[in-house]
């Protein structure tokens, strides 16, 4: 099992999930409101599996999800990005689900039957992921304001890919390879998200359970 | 001491939290019982990762298998053991008469979903059984569900994704 690349997965979906709760309540339309609050249970419920995985049956997967400095956390830049607006928003989920897709597929494959059994049924789950992607994809692919938002995010998402998947990644984007932004360095984005998403936890008196 | 038959009769009896008019045992999510000197072991697997019915389900069964006089210990297995073909005969016909339209089969190609194929799928409108129906929203109103418009009777209604 590689567990930095689990710990990655699963801060990349925790994080994610989280950004994607963003838009609920104030998504431009009804129909994208449902969309990504359902599309962030889903990722976040990928985080806990993995987590859980990764401490095994007694250990504590909020511990691990939530005890942690963000300095510490293993996400990918691209996740951490606070984009309240759609072009930039589309464009991260799109750019996203098409690497995480290439990195799930891998997983299925992984010698551990744990992990390839779990990558498989977060693999059922991504395929609405991917089509919702899709769609929108299709809707905006033509729009310059689409694209630019495409191309500024390119470099964050190639950093969501191990180097030796990243070729996959743009043959099927299709824009050139650059230098990506490394998972390992952090946004300026991250501290805020974390001090809002561990608060309650951070706040709990000692021993409160859950 | 308890017997194994027993124990998947009760299960029946547990209704999923979310829609409850099939059991745990309709939605083909309880993979194994195993019986030992008044302990019982069951294995389930969650529909969905995000389910937030989870902890409700595992309680659930525990307090079913006290009540039989055993102790329980259950376990949620994460791996890809079930998808909607696991929803048995009886469980499909419960959530059609509940308004909810049953999932389509899973693609024989795995993986091979697309948006494409579910704008394709044939789903008939469980109210007035007509197949002209659309698919709205792929998401709905829990991670298992998506929205559809029935055209003839125009009712909105809800349908089991097929995962």
């Amino acid at each position: 099992m590689n567990e930095q690349a689990l710990l990655g997965l699963a801060d990349d979906e925790l994080v994610l999930g989280w950004r994607d709760s963003e838009w609920t309540g104030i998504a431009p339309m009804l129909e994208e409101d449902v969309a990504f609050s359902s599309i962030a249970q889903n990722e976040i419920g990928h985080a806990r599996a993995v987590y859980e995985l990764l401490v095994g049956p007694e250990g504590d997967a909020d511990a691990l999800a939530f005890d942690r400095k963000a300095e510490e956390y293993h996400c990918s830049p691209l996740v951490e990005l606070h984009l309240l607006e759609w072009a930039h928003t589309i464009a991260r989920r799109w750019l996203y689900e098409v690497a995480d897709e290439i990195r799930i597929t891998a997983l299925k494959d992984d010698s551990d039957p744990a992990v390839a059994g779990l990558a498989a049924k977060i693999d059922r789950e991504e395929a609405y992921h991917r089509m919702h992607a899709e769609m929108w994809h299709d809707r905006l692919r033509g729009e310059p304001r689409f694209q630019a938002a495409v191309e500024e995010l390119w470099p964050y998402a190639l950093g969501v890919l191990p180097t030796e998947l990243r070729g996959e990644l743009v043959t099927r984007v299709g824009l050139p390879e650059v230098e990506a932004i490394e998972r390992g360095t952090h946004t300026d984005e991250l501290a805020p998200m974390w001090k809002e998403m561990t608060e309650v936890r951070r706040s709990a008196p000692a021993g409160a359970r859950w | 001491m308890v017997a194994e038959a027993r124990v998947w009769e009760a299960l029946q009896e547990i209704p999923d939290p979310e829609i409850p008019v099939v059991s745990l045992v309709d939605l083909g999510v309880i993979r194994s019982v195993d019986v030992q000197n008044g302990h019982v072991h069951i294995e389930f697997t969650p529909t969905f990762l995000g389910c937030p019915a989870l902890e409700v389900m595992k309680r659930a069964m525990e307090e079913k298998v006290r009540e039989l006089g055993a102790e329980p210990k259950v376990s949620v297995i994460n791996d890809d053991s079930w998808g909607t073909d696991k929803i048995t005969a009886a469980g499909r016909e419960k959530l059609r008469a509940a308004g909810f339209a049953p999932p389509a089969p899973r693609p024989l190609a795995a993986g091979a979903s697309s948006l494409v194929q579910l704008k394709s799928q044939v789903h008939k409108c469980p109210y007035c059984g007509s197949m002209k129906t659309k698919l709205e929203n792929i998401f709905g109103p829990t991670p298992c569900r998506s929205l559809r418009y029935c055209e003839s009777c125009h009712q909105p209604f809800e349908q089991f994704k097929t995962i």
